[in-house]
């Protein structure tokens, strides 16, 4: 576990008996289709060659060929865990090319819906995360089974409201496409309160874990300065030290209506990044709580329904829009040329820099702390290879 | 000193060329030349069944060997992409699929089927295939969404392999964007009814069986 | 540093560099939008350098490239100060046929797969990249997809 000098190991032996360890694309703990061939000095991992792309679904040339009307529900399977704030990166892009307003009640939907998703996404990766580093915190999957039943409950929300469980087609550009239907918003209030409560209790479950604290204190230690370059986002970031949030820095959509705090750990380890997470879930819920009771009355879309795919036109121009998703910055450089579908789309996907990362951690570390490293990234790989 | 870990070399896939489905399944169930244990062990079947009343035992057997199979049926944990995840929700507390006798398990060599769970692109078919054939026989295949059915969205796009059906050979599809945890439990029940109605011991199911 | 204060630096220190090249960027990429900087391919790290030290612009949001068919490729960096809120897209013309660009890996640790994914989707070559191989595609792939010239369908032999 060094942290001073982590990417770069001196050896001072000769003669290095090196052994090549291939791990993945089919591997329970690599969060997806990821294959990384480490190799190793005893149990020390002294080089990573991460090979991604095993799920390029070429999402960006086909941007070009799909209406500004289809592409929100194929962007959502960018990134499926959070396929909401996906579609609401797409659909901002769109919206400021074409400066389109978006009505009031639209933009609290929104972001009702985004952080309801950013709760459920954070926890999947609590669940998986703990699952990963296994026996070590008592029974293995304890964790993970009581984390996919609080999401359960939100994808039980999400069902209700738009009719899917996991890639929705919610958001449009304009506004969005379902109004709450009646008694959604008292089912959301007990929901959101009950997960409250619960995520105190995995709190105190984790910490109090000295396994746990000694498998993430410490381990894979990212420095600001290269959180910056290599332009991690979200958590991870958050974890380093810097003081970034996209809800705060451009408060967009409806962000600066609401009142939360932007958690920030200094030491930059996986711990570090657990709890900036863990703090992200209690003020996700606070806007939620706060969204609901404000909800103006009127419109959800300053445009009429969509009758055709090819209904929405945008002018000549470009746009970069950027959300922040579960895992950072999601953003999308969008140019139209005035024509129904875009000219080109680019996906900044937060996961694909924040997996970027891993070779210039991960070498000095054991090979038992690849999986807690790769599981305090929370990548994506719908979105790393888009 | 900096140490950059050696860079191996991949191999090139071994793609098995094949013209339609129906050649892969026949090489599929073709035995290998030199397999004697299995040829003798089918002529001793073939031997009691010929046998007047032998015909008691041996769909005894078959109904025993296959309410075992189909019992416990251990899918291998292999997401590739959004389907993965309601297929970790079906294995989880909700819809618990441990009560059909599925034990989700992380090695292919241990399985007895595989849900492919999402998009099969071009560069991870190989891999797909690799991880098929090191599942012991007999084994089977759910193609879980759209994609794995048949490309779905992504149908036109220059990666992606239009359905698993080109790949492996598949038993069950389970259609949906993603498939809900109940449709991919249908599935696994009309798998399991599959299973049953093995004919012999020892061969695959056909492929579209009669559901009642 | 807020964006005006930027744009005057840029104009100051570079003069050959267009600011905000048309009202029709400026509009559309709104008020808060980012600073955008189009300079010549000659002075695309020293702008780099520019950009990360006097700038401040030390985080690393994306690098990408647009086909613009006959007038060639178009390199895109968007970077950003964390901590004043300026964002700045820089972009440079390669010119028609031209498919080399220097590489900011020098600069920017991120720019390491980001490039490696131009290169894979465009066919830029970055010239000083450490370690420039395909990274989404498989290295047996023939061409490159987000060219405008590469149609979406296009068969790949065994997979059809």
């Amino acid at each position: 576990m060094t942290t001073a000098n982590a990417g770069r190991v001196e050896l001072d032996y000769a003669g290095s008996e090196r052994l090549t360890m291939n791990m993945g694309p089919q591997h329970p703990s690599a969060h997806g289709v990821f294959r990384a061939i480490l190799t190793l000095e005893g149990e020390t991992v002294v080089g990573i060659d991460a090979v991604i792309g095993y799920l390029h679904r070429c999402h960006e040339k086909l941007a070009e060929t799909l209406t500004y009307a289809q592409y929100p529900s194929i962007a959502s399977k960018t990134d499926y865990v959070a396929a909401m704030t996906s579609e609401f990166a797409y659909v901002r892009a769109a919206e400021t090319i074409g400066t389109i307003e978006v009505p009031k009640r639209a933009e609290y939907l929104r972001v009702i819906a985004a952080e309801l998703q950013r709760v459920a996404s954070h926890l999947l990766w609590l669940g998986t995360w703990c699952l990963d580093m296994g026996g070590a915190l008592g029974g293995g999957a304890t964790i993970f089974l009581y984390c996919i039943r609080e999401r359960e409950l939100i994808l039980d929300l999400f069902e209700s409201l738009v009719g899917a469980r996991l890639l929705y087609g919610f958001y449009q550009v304009g506004g969005v496409r379902y109004d709450l239907p009646a008694g959604w918003a008292d089912q959301c209030r007990t929901t959101v309160d009950l997960i409250e409560q619960r995520i105190g209790e995995y709190e105190r479950m984790l910490e109090d874990n000295p396994f746990f604290m000694v498998r993430t204190q410490g381990v894979g230690v990212i420095s600001r300065e290269l959180a910056q370059e290599l332009g991690i986002g979200g958590p991870l970031l958050r974890g380093s030290g810097v003081h970034h949030d996209l809800r705060r820095a451009d408060g967009y959509s409806s962000y600066r209506d609401f009142e939360f705090a932007v958690p920030v750990e200094t030491s930059g380890d996986c711990f570090a990044r657990y709890r900036v997470r863990m703090v992200e879930f209690r003020q996700a819920l606070r806007i939620v709580r706060q969204a609901l009771d404000r909800l103006p009355d009127g419109p959800i879309s300053s445009r009429p329904g969509l009758k055709s795919v090819a209904q929405v036109r945008i002018p000549k121009g470009e746009a970069y829009a950027r959300i922040e998703g579960a895992r950072g910055e999601v953003g999308c450089y969008l140019i139209s040329d005035g024509s129904a579908k875009p000219y080109r789309m680019k996906w900044r996907g937060a996961s694909f820099s924040n997996l970027a990362v891993l070779p210039h951690i991960i070498p000095g570390h054991k090979v038992a702390d690849v999986v807690a490293i790769m599981g305090s990234v929370d990548p994506v790989f719908g979105e790393v290879d888009r | 000193m900096a140490i950059k870990g050696p860079v191996p070399q991949i191999p090139v896939p071994v793609w098995r060329n094949f013209k339609d489905l129906q050649e892969w399944e026949t090489l599929h169930q073709t035995r290998p030349e030199g397999d004697k244990h299995s040829a003798l062990f089918e002529r001793v079947t073939e031997g009691i069944h010929g046998f007047p009343g032998g015909f008691l035992l041996t769909t005894a057997a078959d109904a025993f060997f296959n309410w075992a199979r189909k019992s416990s049926v251990w899918p291998v944990t292999f997401g590739l992409a959004c389907c993965a995840i309601e297929m970790m929700a079906t294995f989880a507390s909700r819809f618990d699929v441990e009560r059909l006798g599925m034990v989700p398990w992380a090695s292919p060599r241990h399985s007895d089927l595989m849900i492919v769970s999402g998009t099969v692109t071009i560069k991870m078919a190989p891999m797909l295939t690799r991880i098929y054939d090191q599942m012991p026989d007999p084994k089977w295949a759910v193609s879980m969404g759209s994609c794995a059915n048949s490309g779905g969205p992504f149908r036109h796009g220059y990666h992606v392999v239009k359905g698993v059906d080109r790949v492996i050979p598949v038993d069950v599809y389970v259609p949906g964007c993603p498939p809900p945890p109940e449709s991919l439990l249908n599935g696994l029940l009309l798998l399991q009814d599959q299973i049953s109605h093995f004919r012999r011991t020892g061969r695959r199911a056909t492929p579209n069986p009669k559901v009642d | 540093m807020t964006g005006e204060q930027a744009r005057a630096a840029i104009a100051e220190r570079y003069p050959a560099a267009t600011v905000d090249a048309s009202a029709l960027e400026r509009r559309s990429l709104g008020e808060g939008g980012p600073v955008t900087v189009t300079v010549p391919v000659d002075s695309w790290v020293e702008f780099a350098h520019f950009a990360k030290t006097t700038l401040g612009c030390r985080f690393f949001s994306f690098l990408s490239a647009v086909d613009w068919k006959d007038e060639g490729l178009e390199v895109v960096v968007k970077v950003d100060n964390v901590d004043t809120g300026l964002s700045l897209l820089m972009k440079t013309r390669l010119g028609p046929g031209v498919s080399a660009c220097p590489s900011l890996t020098m600069l920017y640790r991120g720019a390491d797969w980001m490039e490696r994914e131009c290169y894979d989707m465009f066919g830029i070559r970055f010239d000083g990249h450490p370690d420039l191989r395909r990274i989404l595609l498989g290295d047996d792939w023939v061409g490159h997809p987000l060219l405008k010239s590469y149609a979406v369908d296009t068969p790949h032999p065994p997979y059809r």
